[in-house]
Formats: structure tokens, sequence, C-alpha cells
């Protein structure tokens, strides 16, 4: 494996990162007003992530600051071509983020409502547009021979984007009502017990025709292989296991299909970065877009020190507040 | 045209964002001083002090994040033509940035605001200080970044791209280092004027409490603004060296001289009057703040302009003269003027006395505006004064933008920007000025 290699692997890594520990919290965003019930209980909701989106949230940034050192040129051509796409994708990510801290400090219903919406917008907004993203760079997009996007943000939206990013809003969707599910009790534990049984096989269907999409985009087939099956089963199992009241190992198999969906999706993509539909010869490829060997070699040498170290502290954060919350009253 | 937008966007954006920074780094640095004398004295005022500047702490850290998410974005989408000419340089301290100190600040934020009753006092004291040191490690590489666009060091040149060839030289260049000290002691300036506006307004009120937070921040205020001038003097000195005409287009310094004045005000003035009205001109003071020499040479911005076309190729090579002259004299006056308050406060809490002096706990609930203008000024000093470069020497900023990107997609993102930005704004400002009004909570826990 050459050093830039490695790098994809460290950047698909921190997407995975990044949709197995926000993909929760987008759902339980896009859930607290109708799992809630009243307002207690979608406060509760809300303080299930409280301690712990920021953290979450840092995977993103993290993903794009990589991809900016290790791989400058996919960096520069992703995020000037996704522009529009960003700006809202900033803006949801804007709404969501301030919401959590200003929701609670006015005592008005008017004030929270409004916080409330803007934080289920957000949350439904920002893995979609992500999917949409993440779906264009497998099928391609205009891309000339200087590595320069020539659509406009309606390119952006075809058929095979838009599904990805409904598949990733809905397994977020799955993985926050199995994460409610695990971390509060009484009538908010039961709805959402309640949601996730009927999450989890839509997830799975939806998982389904994505990976067979997936596969006939890629010219691979139409059969997927048994670790996507394994993606699919485990959105199945989760079914079965939040109904069963086991919702620590329905909480683990949403986390096991989120996972396999997007290292899929990237081992799909590789040894490209991002595919031009214009002419194969502009794709933009791992070799071709990957800064030198110093700087790659340096950026190793930080990684390789920091992320067991963040993986550590992270790690004992969950530890800390493994505990169900109580409804508050 | 969409280069100008651009520019707009980025300097709108980065301002904004700049008012929410130096608060998140001096509140995190004073709560967690708070929290330490509450661990050390075990008196619940200590405790009920550290909550209440912690609320403030974690009502503006919400939009310096989400502002911050904004900066990380914008390099690629506007500017993708100079990320991909710099990335593999400018990209590594942005990236150890993420995982060196975003990490850690957003996760033990996390911990010390929900971990009262879950963590010791000594695990909940440390959190804190984490979440200090993670915000001053994120501004040690954004300043490494920024500085290697002032000065870039530790590369050659491969076909005409920069190729990072000495990760020692980044770490260890002057404008950096000198520039970072410069941030953090800034920073702590204006979190400290936070924290001495909401107490004089609190002790107005009669809350005999908020006498220890004043103290505490008029004992901090003044040394450590004096090695703010000082060390920003000391930056001018380092830019002079690297960035000549920064620091002459500062003094609107047209010819050479030597040794050379600095006038206090000018009438006129700008990149077309070479010659404006100076007046009260200090004699040698311009040498010894570009120089440290009392008979320092300093080249005019003609013969400089000479030079870069000679060096560079024909083009104009003169930043913005108006806004380097005047965004100078507002960071120093007003540093100035903020510093003789300190030293008023500092007087009238000679024997450990809290100030009760009237006029003085007026004027510091108003002082506070002052560091956001000095900060503001400041950025536009340094990030002007490179203009016409993106990265001096390297790449001209009209080379930097996006290609792809057209008139109205940056049109359209500025306007969301600016609904976004003044809504946040507006909230944080209503939440903060309300929350720094309330008593203290009676029961803590």
């Amino acid at each position: 494996m050459t050093l830039a290699e490695f790098w994809f692997l460290i950047i698909a890594l921190l997407w995975t990162g990044f949709f197995l520990l926000e993909g929760f919290d987008f759902g339980v965003g896009m859930l607290h007003g109708i799992v809630g019930g009243d307002e207690a209980g979608r406060r509760t909701a809300i303080s299930t992530i409280g301690p712990l989106w920021d953290g979450n949230e840092v995977w993103l940034i993290v993903a794009g600051a990589a991809m900016f050192a290790a791989f400058p040129g996919w960096y520069a051509t992703l995020f000037s071509g996704f522009y529009l796409a960003l700006v809202l994708l900033l803006a949801a990510l804007m709404a969501r983020g301030t919401s959590f801290e200003y929701r609670g400090k006015r005592d008005s219903p008017a004030w929270r409502a409004t916080w409330s919406w803007l934080l289920g917008a957000g949350s439904l907004l920002a893995p979609l547009l992500i999917g949409i993203a993440l779906g264009d760079l497998l099928h391609g997009l205009p891309i000339n021979a200087a590595h320069e996007y020539t659509g406009s943000f309606w390119t952006l939206l075809q058929p095979y984007g838009i599904y990805t990013g409904i598949t990733l809003v809905v397994l977020c969707l799955a993985h926050g009502a199995t994460f409610i599910a695990l971390k509060t009790s009484g009538g908010l534990r039961r709805r959402a017990v309640r949601l996730a049984r009927l999450l989890a096989p839509a997830a799975a269907l939806a998982l389904l025709g994505f990976v067979i999409w997936t596969h006939s985009i890629a010219h691979k087939g139409l059969l997927p292989n048994p670790v996507e099956i394994a993606g699919v089963l485990a959105m199945l199992a989760a079914a079965w296991l939040v109904a069963d009241d086991r919702e620590g190992w329905a909480f683990a198999a949403t986390t096991v299909a989120i996972t396999l969906t997007v290292l899929s999706l990237f081992s799909e993509l590789y040894p490209r970065v991002m595919v031009s539909t214009t002419n194969p010869a502009y794709d933009l490829t791992i070799s071709n877009t990957a800064s030198p060997g110093y700087p790659l070699k340096v950026m190793t040498i930080v990684v390789v020190i920091a992320l067991p170290a963040v993986l550590a502290y992270t790690a004992w954060t969950y530890y800390v507040f493994r505990r169900r919350l109580k409804e508050s009253p | 045209m969409t280069v100008d937008l651009a520019r707009w966007q980025f300097a709108l954006t980065s301002i904004n964002h700049f008012f929410f920074v130096p608060v998140t780094i001096g509140l995190a640095f004073l709560v967690a001083m708070l929290e330490t004398a509450w661990y050390r004295t075990g008196q619940d005022q200590f405790l009920r002090l550290t909550r209440f500047f912690g609320t403030l702490l974690v009502i503006n850290v919400a939009v310096g994040v989400v502002t911050g998410l904004v900066q990380e974005f914008e390099f690629g989408m506007n500017w993708s033509s100079y990320s991909r000419m710099v990335g593999n340089v400018f990209g590594a301290p942005l990236a150890m940035e993420g995982l060196a100190a975003f990490f850690l600040e957003s996760t033990f934020l996390g911990l010390w605001i929900f971990g009262w009753d879950k963590l010791s006092k000594k695990v909940h004291l440390i959190t804190i200080w984490l979440v200090f040191i993670g915000t001053v490690l994120s501004a040690a590489f954004i300043l490494m970044a920024n500085a290697w666009m002032q000065h870039p060091v530790g590369y050659k040149l491969v076909h005409g791209m920069p190729q990072l060839t000495d990760i020692w030289a980044v770490f260890t260049n002057p404008v950096f280092l000198w520039g970072y000290l410069h941030v953090v002691l800034d920073s702590i300036v204006t979190g400290t004027a936070v924290m001495l506006a909401v107490s004089a307004w609190q002790l107005r009120r009669n809350r005999p409490e908020f006498g220890h937070t004043m103290r505490m921040a008029l004992a901090i205020l003044v040394p450590v603004l004096l090695l703010d001038m000082f060390v920003g003097s000391e930056l001018g000195v380092i830019e002079a060296r690297y960035q000549p005409m920064k620091i002459a287009a500062a003094e609107a310094q047209w010819t050479t001289c030597q040794p050379c004045s600095f006038s206090l005000f000018q009438i006129g003035g700008g990149n077309d009057d070479h010659s404006p009205i100076q007046i009260f001109s200090i004699p040698h003071l311009l040498s010894l703040l570009a120089t440290n020499s009392w008979n320092g040479k300093v080249i005019g911005l003609t013969p400089l302009q000479a030079q870069y076309s000679a060096r560079y190729g024909p083009g104009y090579y003169v930043p913005n003269v108006f806004i380097q002259y005047w965004s100078m004299r507002v960071m120093a006056y007003l540093a100035g003027l903020v510093l003789l308050f300190g030293l008023w406060g500092l007087l009238l809490m000679r024997k450990r006395k809290v100030p009760a002096n009237r006029w003085f706990l007026m004027a510091a609930t108003w002082v506070v505006i002052l560091p956001f203008f000095m900060n503001t000024a400041g950025w536009l000093l340094t990030e002007s004064g490179r203009q016409p470069w993106i990265v001096q020497g390297l790449q001209l900023t009209r080379q930097g933008v996006s290609p792809s990107v057209t008139f109205t997609d940056v049109v359209i993102s500025l306007i969301a920007f600016g609904v976004i930005y003044t809504a946040l704004g507006v909230v944080d400002a209503v939440l903060m000025i309300r929350y720094s009004r309330r008593g203290l909570e009676q029961e803590p826990g």
C-alpha cells in the first residue's frame, strides 16, 4: 500500500466515523419532535446527544481538512464544484449546531418550536446533501481535463446521488431511533422502540436497493458482495433486536450497517476519488490528486499519534455518559 | 468581479468568526481560573461564578464553532486554485488542527457542560483546562497556516508549485511565533474585557460577589495588554523584514526615509494621493517600530513597487494604503485607551479594594466594545497588507479563485451567509446580554 492509498483509507475511515457517530445524532435531531411526545420528552431526547454531538461533528471537519492536506486536487474540485450545495449544507449545520445551545435558553414555546424546527430540518438536510455528494463522486459529474467541474447546481441532483442521500437519511433515522431507545426509559423508550421497528426494515430495504444500484453503476454486475449483504442483514437484525428489548445490540447492528455502507461506497470508488462523466481520462484518482511524499509522511506521523488518543478519550466520554436518561419531570 | 466578491465574503465571514474566537479563548482561560479557585478554596461563590461565566462561554462557543465550519469549507469553495496549489503545505496545519485541537476542545467541552455530577471535582477541573488547551492549540495551527501565507517557508518549487520539504520550518516561522503570541494575548485581553464589563454591570446592581471577577480581570488585563503591545510591535519589525510593503503602507510612506517619523493623523492620503497632510509627526518613531533602531531605514512604496515589478513582472503591488494607515492607528490607539482604562482600575484597586467609583463602573461596561474593533483592525492590517498576494511572492489573490464558481454563485452565498450571520449575531448578542444580567444561581449543583 502506498502512502497515498493509506490516506485514501484514512479519509474513508474518517467519513465512516462521521456517519456512524453523527449519524445517530442526525437521527435524534430529525426524530426528537415525533418521539418526544411533550416538551419534557423532546428535551430528554435532545439530551441523549447533548454532550456528544459537537465531538461527532469534528469528524466531518477533520475529513474535509484531511482531504485538503492529503488530496488537494480532490478537495479543490469537490468543494468548488458543490458550491451551492455546500452553502445549503453549511446553513443546515449552522442551524442545528446552534439549536442545541440556544433552544433551552428562553422559556417560550414559540422560541423552542423555532429551534426544534431548525434542528429537525438541519438534521434532515445535512445527511441528505452529504449523501448526494458521495453518490455523485461515484456516479460521476461533468469534469474537464483541468479537473474543473463544468456542470451547474442542478447537475448535482442526478437520481443515483439523490437515492444515496435518501438511503443515508433513512439509515440515520433507524440509527437515531435505536440510540434513543438505548439511552432513555419509560414512554420515550417505548415510542423509540416502536419507531425503530418500523425504520430498521425500511432502512434495510433502502440499503438493498442502494447496493444493487451501486453495483450496476460500478459495472460489477447486479449481485452485491458479502460485505454489502452483511450491511442489509445487520439492519434487519436491528429491527428484531430492538423489538426484543436488546437495544444495545440493536444499536451495534445499525452501527455495523452504516459502517459497511459508507466503506462499501469508498471501496467502489477506489482507486478513483471523483469520476468524470465527460471522459474517463479526466477522472480524479488517488495518484493524480495526492500530495507529495514528504507532506504525506508528516501527516501520517500526526494521525498515527493523534487518532488513537482521540478514540481513547471519545470512548471514555461515551463511558461517562453511558447511563439511560430518566424522563425529566 | 468574482474575485472581489469572494474576497468580501472571506473578509466578512472571517471577521465575524473572529468576534467569537478571542472571547472563547479568553473566557475558557478565565473560567478555568475561576474553577481552579473553587477547587483550591472550596468556596461556593467561586463555583457560582464559574457556572455564570461558563454559560457565557458556551453561548459564545456555539456561534464560534459553526462560523469556523464555514471558514474550513471556504478555502475549497471560493479559492480552489489556491487550494490545489498549496494544499500539501497549507492543508497540513488545518488537518493537524482538527486532529489535535478540535476533537480535544469539543469532546471536553461536552464533558465539562454535562459532567458536573458525573465527574470528580478534580477531573472536572481538568476538563476545562483541556478545553482551554484545545482552543490555544487550534489557534496555533491556524496561525501557522496564516503565517505561511505571509511568509512562506519550508518548501521547494516543483514546476512552479510549492511542495512542503521542512515542516519544522513551518512550525518555527518567526511570523507564526510572534503572530501567535500576539493573538493569544489579545484573546485573553478580549475575554478579560468581557468579564470586566459584566462584573461592573453587576457591581452597579449591588451584587458584591462580582468583586472577585472584577479584581481578577483587572489584575490580568494590564500586564497582559502591556506584553501584548510589546509583542505586537516586535511582530511589526518581523513583518517589515518579510513584507516591507505592509509596513510602508501602514505609514503611507511613499519615499524611502532614514530616520523615519510616525504621523499621529493625516488628512487625505491613499493610493492616489501621495502627499497627504500629516499632523503631529513624531521623529524616529517609525524607524523604531519598523526596525527596532533609532535611525532605521524604511524603504518607500514607490521604490518597492519598482523592485517588485522588476522581480515579479509588471503589475501593481501596493496594498490599499488607506486601510493600512488607519487600521494600524485604530488598533494602536484603542489599545492605548484600554491600557489607560486598566491603569485607572488598578489605581482604584489599591489595597485590594473593589473599585466602586460609579464613573469607572459605567465606563467598564462600555470598554468591552474596544477590543473587538482592535481585533478587526489588526486582521485588516495583516490581511489587506498582504495584497495583492494570496501567498506572498507565490500566488496573486486573483489567481487563487475557483474557476468553476460563477459570479451568481458567490452573490447567492454572500446573501445567504449575510442573512445567517446577522441572525446568529443578533441571537448571540441578545442571549449574551440576557445571561450577563442574571444574578448568580443560589443553589449550585
